[in-house]
């Protein structure tokens, strides 16, 4: 099995571009940072395999933090907490872990699979079930693989535990998981339906902590020498330059438990003149540019401050940011039609057709 | 209406006595190492202008002196006077792995970290207990805390924004056994987002001894000047607190000199809603006013290199200013800066690094120092110079700008002359009368405040919007504002992601005249 240690570098990296690999939401990495951070300074330390290095028997924590980004900044992030989610589904279902996911590789849920590893001292594979942050449970490439939707094992830091051990669909492991973690004072540490090491090397995305470790260290790579952060990530992913402009109307609004709402921008530099419209359901949706459709989810649509490089969330995007607003590909598991139905525009209620930038 | 408004700046101490509304006197001298003497100076000076006598000789009454001051902040950026602080936080089992001053620079949290207690305690974010408070491990706290002699305590709880009623009672009891302890409660300085408010907490327990000492100075150097009113200390929104008040949060002074220099320009100029630039000798900042106040900063803000939230003005800093060092090939001007060595090192007045101001008088704009001295520079490199500086400024507006249109500019502070009087995106700039102690007007005009954030649920949200401004209202005027003369200055309101029962988020921020004292 190859495998390389992450570094206490790496995880700075991590942090900066697992936000933006977000999307808007997913929450900010910093308290799982700040967690590394003491785990590292235990002399704890982690590994990265690849999906491949995985036998096929071998049985994998998928792990997530849900519920309001709002209150976590409260009740904040213990690596504990994450890590008893795996144990428990450990003693639950009579199985150790050979090896440690996230199911989100975008916000704090990109860090928080480390936390996991450092304490039980097995490593992380480099893969993830969105590629990206979502808000809910079904979109997911094992939910698009249809993979078992359970059990489940949802804590809460004061010892209450909870088993959600049959559901038939996606959808009802999200609607059984949510009700669980809003009596729980809406956050709990997760574990997710174990995966086998068949199942992650069909149905994982692959290579995004190494995109997010990527993505982090150009934009910190490119602060550092006052470069452009923004065409540092664009060196480093193929990815392409949407539009850069300033806020200039924010309206949010929360229905059925999400944060929706849209931003205006307006054009500045090469797209003076030009208005953008970003949609957002706690992550950035649909951007359309004078109108016209420019980007839509399975893409990501990543809203960058044009200075820092870093990314700009939906809860606290305000008037007057400058930002750069870039697209990266999605992951080809969403792009197919069973995928699209899962995370393409129409399952936000958008009546419109898949168009990827980057279709040629 | 009679009042003395002082700003305490890195190198002028300013002076302005506002009588109905009018200056009617501005003096400057020069920044004191200890900070009172430079008060009393300029509240000598500013009494031998003859403004604070009546024409029969007699003193006038003035209704309060209010100060702003850096003194503050400057100690936590240069990590001097500080005292220890026992840490105590309430909201175990949660949080345990991040405990107090985790993400504080090491040599600030060396300096300050007396001790760590964590206990159980703490809410939801819907007003449910998380926990019930441990009232016996508070206690047991207090009691180690009294053992390693210490008396400077920052007490924080899981939302406490939502619901203070842990902090107040852990406060109750930590101060039952040590009397004399300077309790800071993180639900006194507002915003969600525990290790941010519970920083800010920590860091006004660090200023206790200070800001005691401090306030004790000023109020004396007032006596000392002879003139009989109550002291005031500015705050970072615009406003004053009591001294009494102002003693127990000493962070809400941290950015007060740009709020003042802002509100001041508002004031000088009659307009409410505009951009300001404070073109100072090492730094100009620039903000906007809205309704008469800054625009406030919603996001974390760093001091000193501790993450914090709470009330700060929106600014942009930049490296432009009066004692700017300019290069002539190729062209720069700052970031570096002579400061208050201006009058030595500047080469009109004889040193040798050319500075902006250098190029004003050599233009004929500003008139110091010896104009021969700087003869050399034609007019064609004085105008290059402006047009960069001018250049430096417009960036700067417009990156601070909220909307599309031109906005009006004043231009205040003592470098005012670098702002031209045409601008690309401002539809007029423009320099007021005393602009170049803006900042003390600003302190002479401060109103009170109060505000309320926190979440409501299962309330329309009109209903909420009023709930918050009760609260806000009640707080405003316990804090000395007269109840008649309150308007809300802010209002705004966030559905919030994932909780349930439409949950709503609401800000609402009062202002009012400070009540007249009996």
């Amino acid at each position: 099995m190859s495998s390389r240690e992450i570094t206490e570098d790496d995880i700075e990296s991590l942090a900066v571009g697992a936000w933006i690999l977000g999307t808007g939401g997913g929450g900010n990495p910093y308290l799982s940072l700040l967690n590394m951070r003491v785990l590292y300074r235990e002399g704890k330390r982690v590994q990265l395999i690849d999906a491949e290095d995985l036998g096929d028997d071998a049985y994998v924590a998928v792990i997530a933090g849900m519920g309001a980004p709002l209150v976590g900044i409260e009740r904040l992030t213990d690596h504990r907490v994450f890590t008893r989610a795996a144990v428990f589904m450990e003693e639950h279902t009579r199985r150790r872990f050979d090896a440690v996911m996230g199911m989100e590789i975008g916000g704090g849920n990109g860090v928080r699979p480390l936390m996991v590893a450092a304490n039980l001292g097995i490593p992380v594979v480099d893969s993830d079930t969105m590629g990206r942050a979502y808000p809910e449970a079904q979109m997911t490439s094992v939910a698009v693989g249809k993979l078992k939707p359970c059990p489940m094992t949802v804590v809460d830091v004061r010892g209450l535990e909870a088993v959600v051990e049959t559901v038939p669909t996606w959808k009802w492991a999200e609607r059984v998981g949510r009700k669980i973690v809003v009596e729980y004072g809406s956050t709990a540490s997760t574990c997710q339906p174990p995966r086998t090491g068949a199942e992650v090397k069909k149905w994982g995305i692959h290579g995004t902590t190494t995109k997010a470790i990527a993505i982090g260290r150009a934009v910190r790579e490119a602060q550092r020498t006052h470069d452009d952060p923004v065409a540092a990530i664009l060196a480093v992913e193929p990815g392409k330059l949407l539009y850069r402009g300033k806020v200039v109307d924010v309206e949010r609004r929360a229905t059925e438990g999400f944060l929706r709402g849209v931003v205006r921008l307006e054009g500045m530099d090469d797209w003076r003149g030009s208005a953008m419209q970003i949609d957002f359901q706690n992550e950035w949706i649909v951007a359309r540019r004078d109108g016209e459709p420019a980007a839509m989810s399975p893409d990501l649509i990543c809203v960058l401050d044009s200075v820092s490089g870093e990314a700009v969330g939906t809860e606290t995007i305000r008037y007057g940011q400058r930002v750069t607003v870039i697209a990266l590909p999605g992951p080809d598991i969403f792009l197919t039609p069973e995928g699209l139905a899962h995370v393409g525009p129409r399952a936000f209620g958008y009546d419109l057709d898949f168009r990827s930038v980057f279709a040629s | 209406m009679r009042r003395i408004g002082i700003d305490v700046g890195g190198t002028n101490t300013d002076a302005v006595l506002i009588e109905d509304g009018k200056v009617v006197g501005a003096v400057k001298a020069p920044t004191s190492q200890d900070v009172t003497s430079g008060i009393l100076d300029s509240l000598k000076k500013l009494g031998a202008t003859g403004v604070l006598k009546g024409a029969d000789g007699t003193p006038k009454k003035v209704d309060g002196v209010m100060i702003g001051t850096t003194h503050f902040i400057n100690a936590v950026v240069q990590r001097r006077h500080l005292t220890k602080v026992a840490a105590l936080r309430l909201g175990l089992p949660s949080g345990a792995s991040l405990p107090p001053f985790c993400d504080w620079p090491e040599d600030l949290a060396t300096l300050v970290r007396g001790g760590v207690w964590m206990v159980e305690g703490g809410h939801e974010y819907d007003g449910r207990p998380f926990m019930p408070l441990d009232e016996a491990a508070v206690l047991k706290a207090a009691q180690e805390m009294k053992a390693a002699g210490l008396r400077a305590v920052g007490i924080s709880s899981v939302f406490s924004p939502l619901d203070p009623s842990h902090e107040k009672r852990a406060a109750e009891l930590v101060a039952s056994v040590i009397p004399d302890a300077a309790i800071t409660c993180s639900s006194d300085l507002g915003r969600i987002g525990l290790l941010e408010r519970e920083n800010a907490g920590l860091l006004n327990a660090a200023l206790a001894d200070l800001s005691r000492d401090t306030i004790a100075a000023f109020e004396q150097a007032i006596r000392d000047s002879g003139i009989a009113a109550p002291l005031f200390i500015t705050q970072n929104d615009g406003t004053v607190a009591e001294a009494s008040q102002a003693r127990r949060l000493p962070v809400y002074s941290f950015a007060s000199g740009a709020t003042n220099s802002m509100r001041g320009a508002a004031y000088l100029s009659g307009l409410s809603d505009a951009m300001v630039i404070d073109v100072g000798g090492t730094t100009t900042d620039v903000g906007q006013l809205k309704l008469g106040f800054p625009r406030e900063a919603n996001s974390v803000v760093k001091v000193g290199g501790v993450r914090t939230l709470f009330r700060m003005p929106d600014l942009l800093s930049i490296g432009l200013g009066g004692g700017s060092h300019v290069a002539l090939d190729p062209l720069s001007i700052g970031p570096v800066s002579v400061g208050y060595r201006l009058v030595t090192d500047g080469i009109a007045f004889g040193g040798a690094q050319l500075t902006t101001t250098d190029v004003a008088v050599a233009a004929g704009i500003l008139d110091l120092g010896d104009r021969t001295k700087v003869a050399h520079l034609d007019a064609a490199t004085c105008a290059r110079v402006f047009s960069e500086a001018a250049r430096l400024a417009e960036e700067a507006v417009d990156r601070m700008k909220t909307e599309a249109g031109d906005v009006p500019l004043i231009a205040v502070g003592g470098g005012a002359f670098l702002i031209p009087e045409i601008m690309a995106g401002v539809s007029q700039v423009i320099h007021v009368e005393h602009g170049d102690c803006a900042n003390a007007v600003g302190a002479a005009i401060a109103q009170v405040s109060g505000e309320c954030d926190q979440i409501f649920k299962d309330m329309t949200r009109v209903e909420a919007l009023a709930a918050a401004q009760e609260i806000a209202n009640d707080r405003a005027a316990a804090a000395g504002a007269d109840r008649t003369t309150l308007h809300t200055i802010e209002s705004e309101d966030m559905p919030l992601a994932y909780l349930p029962g439409n949950s709503v988020r609401v800000r609402v921020r009062v202002v009012g005249d400070v009540a007249a004292t009996a």
